[in-house]
């Protein structure tokens, strides 16, 4: 039920707060009440027609950057806070 | 196209990965918990069940807002959708879950006028379209639901909309935890936590189970690979003698959480005690409207006495939320009580433990 769905938010907000995003090729009218900071082009997650956060590129690649370090030898008990970003963030 | 955005999330040779780096930290017995239905579905969906060395078990927990709600509060909705002039709009999980009597499906069915909607916006759009009916949205949720209706609530009344109001069945998340780990019957090493409830409460208020019970969380995303690292961090945490609360879904979850949605919870709801399937009682954590917004009540617009609730009988719905019994456990689990013809409400929704079990596995065996 707390599922949240990746949108990508496509036109600015109307006077209610709402904006158009896309969903998987879909477009809806969805809340933008809870992220004043988003912008047009930004991800969001979508629950229940309401934006909850907007999506962290930058951290989407991170964790990615930590599960492409596992396969190396030696990294696999890498603290995932630890690992140095430095070359993807 | 957004939905080929983490792609790399559900990558096979980094789940290969992942699950040799946990069977290589999990030396030791460990039993995890997730409480989120959503989670469930996907270390069920995705087989990560199978993945996991002898000496880690995963249960599922109290995650399903549904398959929580008690069967009072069930009733009480039924009752008000028997209510003259009354429309009930509610989220689409809710209409088949059994009530001690009756369901909102059969309810509709004999003619009551209950509509499923996709959002709370919608329900309150409903009302501005009715306005000789009271338009009735059932709150059903945890955090991550519950500032979406804080703020369609006081959409309501920026718009002056008379004709709406809220049953509010909301629940909290880390109160339930904090049962489950003073349960005598379910030992759990730690906990698997909830990725879209954390969004919004970010990941202070579950920083209490790892300094008063030494019991560590990490908050863990819905792509295979997200479930299997979080678990692989608390093996990890578990295998050193650390308990820390750690976000492995940063990508989603600040630790301060969203500002803006605990502040339209904080404004709107107010906590009291609350009933749990199968937990009971647990003080705190209810979200009742407050006073300043009771118009938009409908314990005060439509006040309802059901009737005296009671039990399924041989449903063990309860149990299972607390992972005190697995659901191949319970003596209906496909005999009697299937996806079909479920009993509880563990089996009715789709992300209730028992259908999960019953879809994806033999049985759950596996």
């Amino acid at each position: 039920m707390c599922l949240g769905i990746p949108a990508k938010i496509i036109t600015e907000p109307n006077d209610n707060g709402m904006a158009e995003v896309e969903i998987m090729g879909v477009t809806r009218w969805v809340s933008l009440h809870m992220v004043p900071q988003a912008k047009v082009g930004d991800h969001v997650l979508v629950h229940a027609g309401f934006a909850l956060e907007v999506i962290s590129d930058e951290f989407a690649a991170e964790t990615l950057e930590l599960f492409r370090q596992m396969g190396m030898p030696g990294t696999e008990n890498l603290e995932p806070m630890e690992v140095d970003f430095g070359a993807t963030a | 196209m957004t939905g080929d955005l983490f792609a790399d999330f559900r990558d096979p040779a980094h789940a290969r990965r992942l699950s040799a780096a946990i069977t290589d930290v999990a030396r030791e017995p460990i039993t995890l918990m997730e409480v989120c239905g959503t989670h469930t579905m996907a270390i069920a969906k995705n087989g990560i069940r199978g993945l996991m060395p002898d000496t880690v078990k995963l249960l599922s927990g109290p995650g399903c807002p549904v398959c929580v709600t008690a069967n009072a509060d069930i009733d009480t909705a039924i009752e008000i959708s028997r209510q003259p002039g009354v429309i009930l709009t509610t989220f689409g999980d809710m209409m088949k879950v059994p009530g001690s009597y009756s369901s909102l499906a059969r309810e509709k069915a004999d003619g009551r006028d209950v509509r499923v909607v996709y959002s709370p916006l919608d329900s309150l759009a409903l009302a501005e379209k009715e306005p000789d009916r009271h338009v009735v949205f059932l709150g059903v949720g945890f955090e991550t639901t519950a500032p979406t209706i804080a703020i369609t609530i006081r959409e309501a009344r920026r718009r002056s909309v008379t004709n709406w109001s809220v049953l509010s069945l909301h629940k909290t998340v880390p109160g339930a935890l904090e049962a489950l780990v003073n349960d005598p019957q379910v030992a759990i090493s730690g906990f698997i936590l909830p990725g879209h409830v954390s969004t919004v409460i970010g990941s202070g208020p579950y920083e209490f189970l790892a300094e008063q019970y030494h019991v560590p969380g990490v908050i863990t995303g819905f792509e295979p690979l997200d479930v299997l690292q979080g678990i692989w961090m608390l093996a990890s945490q578990l295998a050193e003698g650390r308990a820390e609360i750690e976000i492995a879904y940063t990508r989603a979850v600040m630790p301060q959480g969203n500002r803006v949605a605990i502040a339209a919870i904080e404004q709107v709801f107010t906590p009291i005690d609350a009933e749990w399937r199968g937990i009971g009682v647990i003080p705190g954590t209810g979200l009742a409207i407050r006073e300043e917004f009771a118009y938009f009540d409908t314990r005060v617009r439509v006040p309802v006495t059901p009737p005296e609730p009671r039990e399924i009988r041989g449903c063990q719905c309860g149990d299972v939320l607390r992972g005190a019994v697995l659901p191949y456990e319970c003596r209906l689990f496909g005999r009697a009580c299937t996806p079909e013809h479920p009993i509880g409400p563990c089996m009715v929704s789709s992300e209730g433990s028992c259908a999960a079990y019953y879809r994806y596995t033999d049985h759950g065996k596996v």
